[in-house]
């Protein structure tokens, strides 16, 4: 076995460039010629656009061209990948997006002109002289207020509830009839904050265009180039895909926000052609917060109805998911098919029913981030059990162990549609029990109490489903696209190893796991195998990275792809070793004839196959390349239970988080080092949103947190070392790597644990009026909650 | 940002020269200006760096026992060559980060006069007398309401003069984006009386808690000020906490600084 293979805690190969400043971010890319293009936005939330006065700004120094709505009427709309059907089998309204604001604007932010200048300078001087006449229209920024006749959003499509989604439609009434008769029900409303990703690198788009060859190439900061592709190319711009390079090189961080296809991608794509020059947009980052998609944004109502000894009888939620003013690429996806199916949580509630509204409202769209419907799932759920266990006066940890779906009842069906595959949720609590050393809280909470400050301790379970598929489901479900996985290995005359795959690495480690992998199936070290990604130029179509489905499904991909490899070389081996493939056994790197001493090593076998002087060519094609797609036959199911530790300064509301423990199942694991460091992210993503960030709108739909000088992101010293512990091991049964997906984990199980301790630190001060606290549970929104 | 020209003089008299100019702005350590510049707020023709004036950098003490710093002087400097005032070397140790410490100026601060700025809550309870190149204005004249002080355009902050208290305290309860003092008391005791300073908090910038004065001068202890509420009128709200939640803390904070003393 090569020591950096499967299990091995490799350090991240990728670092060494990112760390010593050599990374090739897209703002690198500075092509000859280049010209620059700086976006005039909408400074109102609604208005009638009457006229774009670019007379003026045309005639400044360095202006090539000021782009408006107009330029664009002939192309598409930015497209949406998702489409639902709701509970009256109607599908969503679907407003059309254009790329620069026609007749409207609809959110402080909205794309209205562009200029494109030799210099940033010069754009951004004819940028502000570009005269832009609106009448400003009442915004609406309320949910509720929106769907209860609220100014329109679009006008053209007469309402601003995009759907109205029921699921399951068919439990609907056998649910609520099972609230009729429960002993207890516990109800809770809460609001699941909206968030700004804040990827630290901005998006980035660089546009280019060879007038001999008609190409287009657009560098951008994309988690999906092949997926932006199909999108621009086939319903914005009506370039096909052989004219259509998309290449997104390291990347800064996505987190979600960087999936979608974005209107500054399809502007510098066509401006390239218009201008006949490379056209570069480097978003600013107060740019970022008020055009990159946000996440979340729910409010919802959750009901949970119990038997006397605490049984879980029945689930119903209603839920207002904000989509923004445009439909985002993936956004109805999320708060219905990311969301509505992991109702069940760990747990069997044999009736659940979910109803989502999804609502246009003036402010920037609403889309995929970290997690993407799991963690709004997760967060009411787990929230509800903790009100209803203390309603109940059942230990918070017992009321859950109760409702377990039991290690022997796998594979589960749900109420929700998923099946769950495996998992062990016992086994992960205990588990955390031990790591969070729980047994030790009253002591500690005693040592707390000495020193002034209110201790308190929040558990709760998470599942979620990764590697969303298969695509016929998907299909069904109202996906536009499909969601496999793409690999090519090819192998070279010397044994090395190049793998071109779908996948996208934007801060997972790809490059340093996806090699384990192999090194591990054929024997040889890792750093014989090399990983391309990101270009669709030199990689076989793929979806690209989000959903925590990179190893799972694109891994799978590989894994597939190498099987192939390995079958033919084996044909190879036999072929050297005059003996038949049957017989031919890899182990190590060597290929060797069962029960003899005779073998050949991995590296005679490659050179043979592209030297192909002893070869089977009458049987065998020469070369050792194979591609494999992966669609995989279900999601996969991470699960796991945290606790978290916090201190509440009773003076002031403050929150300091004392400890926090993670107890993940995250089936197979290929690197542990890189799922800590997973899980530490999204730990601290969790946190952030449950004590700090917060995009907040005032009613005329201004962005009030539209900085660092008032957006929080969570900084090194408010967040405590972690423990986190991946023992517990459930392998998925359906891929072959047994792996399920860590990347979103930290983020989808840790708010409720924090709002859960808080919460119990109230309580146990004797707050006990305190049920509930919205996030972000900022010093000064606890200290409110202690006085009521 | 916009094209402005940039001068660098190296001494006091030459800086007062090159402000004189038509729009011209005296540049400190940046930390305010430069994002100001970036973000097209503000547009001069001429900017001033005042970095290169040794003559108003450094810390001293006068013949007054007064802890005398310059106007170009660093927060990283006063951090660490303030020890003869704890309490102020400690404030200016929790501005910003380090790289904020170590180009903005205490005469940076004190003309921007933030509502939420730290030095501003110190001067004031301090009693301190700034200097600039033309005059010396008491603390209680200087601060006159939210990024509005005294000075006159294109004057300059040479030097701050504070009195050493024998016993001072700075408590900063941070405001979880930006850490600027959501709340900052100083409460500053000197054999003829207790000051309290408090930025952060007023819609009219840092102002005296006048009533913990008369309290903590009559008894100088947390005790005193324990049942002391400070008034909510004119107070910020925002998203980051209410008008009596700023009141609250203004006495939690004072109760805090105290003790602390
Ligand atoms: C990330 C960050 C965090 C911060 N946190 C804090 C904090 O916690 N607490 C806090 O108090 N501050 C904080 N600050 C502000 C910081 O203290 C600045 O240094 C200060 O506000 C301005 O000082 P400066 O020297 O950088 O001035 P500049 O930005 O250069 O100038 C500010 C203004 O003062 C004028 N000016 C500069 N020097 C003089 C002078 N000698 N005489 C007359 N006018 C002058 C300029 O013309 C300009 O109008 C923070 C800043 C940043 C960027």
């Amino acid at each position: 076995m090569p020591k950096d293979g499967i299990g091995a805690s490799t350090k991240r190969r990728e670092d060494i460039r990112f760390l010593t400043g050599n990374g090739h971010y897209t703002d690198d890319i500075n092509l000859r010629g280049q010209t620059y293009a700086v976006f005039v936005r909408s400074q109102v939330a609604h208005g009638k656009l009457n006229k774009v006065d670019t007379s003026t700004a045309a005639g400044m120094p360095g202006v090539l061209r000021v782009f408006t709505g107009e330029d664009f009427a002939a192309v598409g709309g930015v497209p949406c990948g998702w489409q639902v059907t709701d509970k009256h089998g109607k599908v969503m309204l679907e407003p059309k997006h254009p790329v620069l604001a026609q007749g409207k604007v609809r959110y402080v932010g909205d794309a209205i002109a562009v200029v494109v200048a030799e210099t940033e300078a010069q754009a951004r001087d004819a940028a502000e002289a570009v005269v832009v006449d609106i009448d400003e229209l009442p915004a609406v920024i309320d949910m509720k207020a929106a769907v209860a006749g609220g100014p329109l959003v679009h006008d053209e499509i007469g309402s601003n509830l995009c759907y109205d989604w029921g699921f399951v439609e068919e439990n609907k009434a056998a649910t609520d009839a099972a609230f009729e008769t429960a002993a207890h029900v516990t109800t809770l409303e809460l609001v699941n904050n909206r968030l700004v990703p804040n990827a630290m690198e901005p998006r980035v788009a660089v546009g280019d265009y060879e007038r001999s060859t008609g190409q287009h190439t657009l560098y951008t900061t994309s988690q999906n180039p092949h997926v932006i592709r199909l999108l621009m190319g086939a319903f914005v711009l009506g370039i096909p895909e052989q004219k259509l390079r998309v290449v997104a090189p390291d990347v800064g961080g996505g987190f979600g926000s960087k999936i979608f296809h974005y209107v500054e991608e399809a502007f510098v794509t066509f401006a390239a052609k218009v201008v006949n020059r490379p056209v570069k947009w480097t978003a600013q980052r107060s740019e970022s917060f008020i055009t990159d998609a946000h996440g979340r944004d729910h409010v919802t109502k959750i009901q949970l109805a119990m038997d006397k000894d605490g049984h879980f009888l029945a689930l119903r939620t209603d839920t207002y998911a904000n989509m923004g003013a445009y439909l985002s690429t993936f956004a109805p996806s999320v708060p219905t098919w990311l969301h509505g199916t992991l109702m069940a949580g760990n747990y069997k509630t044999p009736l659940i029913y979910v109803n989502v509204k999804a609502v246009f409202t003036n402010t920037v769209p609403v889309d995929a981030y970290r997690g993407a419907g799991r963690p709004e799932a997760t967060y009411q759920l787990e929230r509800v059990i903790d009100k209803a266990a203390r309603e109940l006066g059942i230990d918070p940890i017992e009321l859950r162990r109760r409702n377990f779906v039991q290690p022997n009842e796998f594979p589960y069906q749900t109420p929700v549609a998923v099946v769950y595959d495996t998992g062990n949720y016992q086994a992960t609590m205990d588990k955390l029990i031990e790591i969070a050393d729980l047994a030790g809280f009253d002591k500690r909470r005693a040592e707390s109490a000495k020193h002034g400050k209110l201790r308190g301790l929040g558990v709760n379970c998470y599942i979620e489903a990764c590697g969303i598929a298969p695509s016929h489901l998907v299909g069904q479900l109202g996906a536009r696209a499909g969601l496999y996985e793409s690999a090519t290995v090819r192998v070279n005359a010397t044994g090395g190893i190049v793998v071109m795959t779908g996948s996208h690495s934007h801060g997972q480690g790809h490059e340093t796991a996806f090699p384990q992998v192999i090194a591990d199936m054929i024997g040889i070290p890792a750093d014989s195998v090399e990983i391309v990604h990101g270009d669709t130029a030199n990689t076989p179509m793929g979806m690209g990275t989000y959903g925590s489905r990179s190893l799972a499904v694109g891994g799978s991909a590989m894994v597939k792809a190498t099987n192939k490899i390995i079958a033919k070389a084996k044909k190879i081996a036999a072929h050297l070793l005059e003996a038949s493939d049957a017989d031919i056994e890899l182990k190590d790197g060597k290929f060797s004839v069962a029960g003899t001493d005779k073998s050949v090593d991995w590296g005679s076998v490659c050179l043979a196959a592209y030297v192909p002087h002893n070869y089977p060519l009458e049987s065998l094609e020469p070369g050792l390349e194979e591609t494999a797609f992966y669609d995989p036959s279900n999601f996969t199911y991470p699960a796991g239970a945290y606790a978290c530790e916090v201190e509440v300064d009773p003076d002031t509301g403050k929150v300091k988080i004392c400890s926090f423990a993670a107890a993940d199942d995250f089936g197979n694991i290929v690197n542990p080092m890189i799922v800590d460091g997973q899980v530490h992210g999204g730990i601290g993503q969790g946190i952030g949103q449950a004590l700090l960030e917060s995009a907040v709108y005032d009613e005329n739909g201004q962005l009030l947190s539209g900085s660092y000088m008032d957006y929080a992101m969570p900084r090194a010293d408010d967040v405590p070392f972690y423990t986190v512990d991946h023992s517990c091991q459930t392998p998925c049964t359906h891929n072959p790597l047994g792996v399920k997906g860590c990347g979103e984990a930290g983020a989808i199980g840790s708010p409720p644990a924090v709002v859960n301790a808080v919460v119990d630190a109230l309580q146990r001060a004797g707050h006990t009026s305190v049920t509930h606290i919205d996030m972000p549970l900022s010093p000064s929104r606890v200290w409110a909650a202690m006085q009521a | 940002m916009y094209a402005f020209e940039f001068k660098r003089p190296a001494t006091l008299a030459e800086a007062v020269t090159a402000l004189g100019a038509e729009e011209a702005q005296a540049l400190g350590g940046g930390q305010t200006l430069i994002p100001t510049l970036k973000q097209r707020l503000a547009a001069p023709a001429v900017l001033v760096s005042l970095n290169g004036i040794a003559e108003i950098k450094g810390i001293c003490t006068d013949d007054a026992g007064r802890l005398c710093i310059g106007g170009g002087t660093t927060h990283a400097a006063v951090a660490k060559g303030a020890g003869a005032y704890p309490a102020l070397a400690a404030l200016a140790g929790g501005i910003g980060d380090p790289a904020v410490r170590n180009r903005g100026t205490i005469g940076g601060s004190l003309a921007n006069n933030d509502p939420s700025a730290c030095y501003p809550s110190a001067v004031l309870a301090s009693g301190a007398t700034i200097v600039t190149n033309t005059r010396q204005i008491a603390a209680d004249d200087y601060f006159q309401g939210m990024f509005t002080t005294a000075l006159e355009p294109g004057e300059i902050i040479t030097e701050v003069r504070f009195p050493v208290p024998m016993k001072a305290n700075y408590q900063k309860f941070v405001q979880p984006a930006s850490r600027f003092a959501l709340v900052g008391v100083f409460v500053a005791q000197f054999k003829d009386g207790v000051r309290v300073a408090v930025t952060g908090a007023s819609t009219g910038g840092v102002f005296r808690w006048t009533e913990a004065e008369r309290a903590l001068s009559a008894n100088f202890s947390a005790a005193a000020v324990k049942g002391l509420k400070a008034s909510a009128d004119d107070l910020i709200a925002d998203i980051h906490g209410g008008a009596d939640y700023r009141a609250h803390l203004i006495g939690v904070l004072t109760g805090r600084a105290v003790a602390a003393c």
